[in-house]
C-alpha cells in the first residue's frame, strides 16, 4: 500500500529534477560530426555553469578567508590570509557568549517548529480529508492570511505582548507557533489531498476515528511533507531577525545569533575577522541541515511554487 | 481546528482590525490611543517627505529586483537542464546562498563591498578601475549593491523554475522542431507559456516581498554608520536615506520613535498597495498566464 502512496509521486518529481537524461539518450551510434557538436556544446554549458558557480561561491570564499585573518589584516587590502588564525573560531566564544546565543536561537527555532507541526497537521487534515460546511471558505481564509504582510498585524500584537508582560522573553516568538501557520497548513493540505481516499475508507470500515486515521494512516504517509514543513519553519526561525529585534532587544541574555552578530561592532571599527567567523558558525547548522535533507528542501520548494 | 480558529482570531483578525483603528489615532504605547481622525494619512501624503523617500526606494528595488531575479532565475535554471553530469553539484551551489541567514549575508556583503579594503574593489583596482564605487557608503551606489546582495539569493526561485522547465512536455519541443522552429522560437512559444504560471507566482511574491524588505537594509545601514543597537533608530536608511525602504521606515516610526498610530497607518497603506498590485497582476495574468490543465491547478 505504501508504494502506491504519494511518496512515489514526489519521488518521481525528484527523479525528474535529478536526471534529465531520459529523453536525451538515443540508443544508436552517432555520426562523428554529431558527436563533436555534442562535445562542444557540453563544454560550452559546463564552462557557463562553472563561471556562474564561481560567482555564487566567491562571497562565501571571502567570508571564509576573512574569518581566519588577524583583525589587522582584515582591515588591509590583502585577500589571502597570512597567517591563518584558526583560533578566531574559539575567540568568538570568549568575546561574546556565543553558546548562550546559539542556545537561545536553537530554543526558539525548535520549539516554534514543534508548535507549527503539532498545530498545522490537524488543520490541514480537516481542510483536506474531512467534509464539513464552510471548509472551502476556511481554506480561502487560510490562503488570504498567506498573502497578508506581517506588518499589518505587528503593532497590535506588540501591544498585546506588552500588556502580557512578554516583551524581553522568548514567549512572543514561540507561543503563536502553537496556533497554526498558514503556509504550513497550505503545504500539508496540498500533500494530504494526494493520498487516495480508499485508505481512509478502509480504516473507517475498521472502525477508526478521524483522529486515528490522521495519526495512523495519513501522518505516516505524509512524512516527507511534514519534514519539509518542519525544515522550513526551523530555517525561518533560525534566520529571523525582525521578531527578535522587536521582542528581545532589551534583554541581551536572550539575544539570538542574529542580534548578537552586531556585537562585534565597536565605536571605531568592525572586527571583521571575528564577525565573519561568527557568521560562519551562524550559517553552519543551516548548511548541515541542507546536506542532511537536500531532497526534502528541493521537493518542498517545488511543491510550494509549482502547485501553488 | 479550534487552536487555529483561536490563533486566527487573536493573531490575525483582531490585530488587523486593531491596526486599522490605531491608524486613526496617536499612540505612543505609554498613554492610551488618542483619536486623531485621518490626520495620519494626511500627514503621510502631504507633509512627510520621508514617506515618499521610502516609497521611491521600495519601487526602485522592486522595479529592478523582481524582473532581474526572474530573468536570472530562468537563465540559471535553463543552464541546469543542460548537463548530463554534475547537475546536483551546480544546483547545490546556486541554491545554498538563499538559505543563509540574512544578517550574516548583509554583514558579509558590507565587508566584501568595503570601498577601500573589500575584495571587490581590490579586484576592480587591479583590473584598472582607479576609483571604483563606494558601494554601501554612498547613496548613489548603495541600492545597486543591495540589489547584487538580493540576487545572490535567487536560489529558491531558481529551483521552482527548474521544476517548471523540467515539466515542459518533450513532445511540444519535438512538434516545434518538426515545424522547423528555431531555438528562440521554441523558447518563446513552448517554454515561456508553460512556465508562465511560475513567472506569475514569482511576480506576485516578489512584489509582496519587496514591500517587506527589512533585515538586509537594516543591518547594512547600522553597520556602515557604525552605530550601536541603541542608536539604530536614527541610523537606519543610511547612507543618506538611500536604504530607507518601506518596512524599515515603518519600524523606525513605530519602534524607534514610538509613533504606533502612524506606523499602523503606514502598515494599512502597505496592505492596500500590495493588494492592488496583486489584483492588477491577477487581472492581467489571464492574458499571458497559460495553465496546462485549463483553469486553476
Amino acid at each position: 500500500m505504501r508504494a502506491r502512496g504519494p511518496t512515489t509521486d514526489i519521488g518521481k518529481t525528484l527523479a525528474g529534477i535529478g536526471t534529465v537524461t531520459a529523453w536525451n539518450v538515443i540508443p544508436r551510434p552517432l555520426p562523428a560530426a554529431e558527436r563533436r557538436r555534442r562535445l562542444l556544446s557540453s563544454i560550452a554549458t559546463h564552462s557557463m555553469l562553472i563561471v556562474s558557480s564561481l560567482m555564487f561561491l566567491l562571497p562565501m570564499v571571502f567570508v571564509v578567508t576573512t574569518a581566519v585573518m588577524t583583525d589587522r589584516q582584515s582591515l588591509t587590502r590583502q585577500i589571502w590570509p597570512n597567517p591563518f588564525v584558526w583560533s578566531n573560531f574559539l575567540d568568538v566564544f570568549e568575546r561574546i557568549e556565543l553558546w548562550r546565543y546559539t542556545l537561545n536561537t536553537m530554543a526558539i527555532a525548535t520549539l516554534s517548529t514543534v508548535g507549527v507541526v503539532l498545530s498545522s497537521v490537524p488543520v490541514a487534515y480537516a481542510l483536506s480529508r474531512m467534509n464539513w460546511r464552510g471548509r472551502q471558505a476556511t481554506f480561502i481564509l487560510v490562503l488570504a492570511t498567506l498573502m497578508l504582510p506581517f506588518q499589518v498585524t505587528i503593532v497590535p500584537l506588540y501591544v498585546i505582548f506588552v500588556r502580557l508582560d512578554w516583551i524581553n522573553t522568548l514567549l512572543p516568538l514561540i507561543v503563536p507557533a502553537f496556533f497554526g501557520d498558514a503556509f504550513s497548513i497550505f503545504l500539508l493540505r496540498q500533500f494530504f489531498l494526494t493520498v487516495p481516499e480508499e485508505l481512509s475508507d478502509a480504516a473507517r470500515v475498521d472502525g477508526a476515528s478521524e483522529w486515528q486515521i490522521m495519526t495512523r494512516v495519513i501522518v505516516p504517509l505524509a512524512k516527507p511533507a511534514i519534514a519539509a514543513v518542519a525544515l522550513f519553519n526551523f530555517l525561518y526561525n533560525w534566520n529571523d531577525f525582525f521578531g527578535p529585534l522587536l521582542y528581545l532587544i532589551g534583554n541581551n541574555r536572550l539575544w539570538t545569533l542574529g542580534l548578537a552578530l552586531s556585537e562585534f561592532r565597536t565605536m571605531h571599527h568592525v572586527e571583521w575577522n571575528l564577525t565573519m567567523a561568527a557568521s560562519l558558525m551562524f550559517m553552519g547548522p543551516v548548511i548541515v541541515l541542507f546536506f542532511l535533507a537536500q531532497r526534502v528542501f528541493v521537493e518542498g520548494v517545488t511543491l510550494t511554487g509549482v502547485k501553488g | 481546528m479550534s487552536p487555529w480558529v483561536i490563533g486566527f482570531l487573536t493573531f490575525i483578525l483582531y490585530p488587523m482590525v486593531a491596526t486599522f483603528y490605531f491608524s486613526f489615532t496617536r499612540y505612543d504605547l505609554l498613554s492610551s490611543p488618542e483619536w486623531y481622525g485621518i490626520q495620519n494619512y494626511v500627514y503621510m501624503f502631504t507633509k512627510d517627505p520621508n514617506f515618499w523617500v521610502a516609497v521611491r526606494n521600495t519601487i526602485w528595488i522592486i522595479a529592478f529586483g523582481v524582473p532581474l531575479q526572474i530573468v536570472l532565475s530562468i537563465i540559471t535554471a535553463w543552464m541546469l537542464t543542460k548537463p548530463r553530469r554534475g547537475m546536483k553539484i551546480y544546483r547545490t551551489i546556486f541554491f545554498m546562498p538563499s538559505l543563509a541567514p540574512p544578517v550574516a549575508v548583509a554583514l558579509a556583503f558590507v565587508f566584501i563591498f568595503n570601498p577601500r579594503t573589500g575584495p571587490i574593489n581590490v579586484v576592480l583596482n587591479k583590473l584598472g578601475w582607479e576609483d571604483p564605487p563606494l558601494w554601501f557608503f554612498t547613496a548613489q551606489w548603495s541600492k545597486p549593491a543591495m540589489l547584487i546582495l538580493t540576487l545572490w539569493g535567487i536560489g529558491g526561485t531558481m529551483i521552482i523554475f527548474l521544476a517548471g522547465l523540467l515539466d515542459v512536455p518533450q513532445q511540444l519541443y519535438e512538434a516545434a522542431e518538426i515545424e522547423g522552429a528555431t531555438g528562440w522560437q521554441k523558447f518563446r512559444h513552448v517554454t515561456l507559456p508553460t512556465i508562465s504560471p511560475v513567472i506569475f507566482f514569482s511576480l506576485v511574491t516578489g512584489v509582496i516581498y519587496g514591500f517587506q524588505f527589512f533585515t538586509q537594509a537594516y543591518v547594512a545601514s547600522i553597520t556602515v554608520s557604525g552605530s550601536s543597537t541603541s542608536q539604530a533608530a536614527t541610523s537606519v536608511g543610511a547612507p543618506n536615506e538611500s536604504l530607507m525602504f518601506y518596512s524599515v521606515y515603518l519600524w523606525q516610526q513605530g519602534w524607534g520613535n514610538f509613533r504606533m498610530g502612524y506606523a499602523s497607518a503606514l502598515a494599512w497603506m502597505m496592505f492596500l498597495v500590495t493588494m492592488v498590485c496583486t489584483l492588477i497582476l491577477v487581472k492581467t495574468s489571464r492574458r499571458w498566464v497559460h495553465y496546462a490543465g485549463g483553469g486553476f491547478r
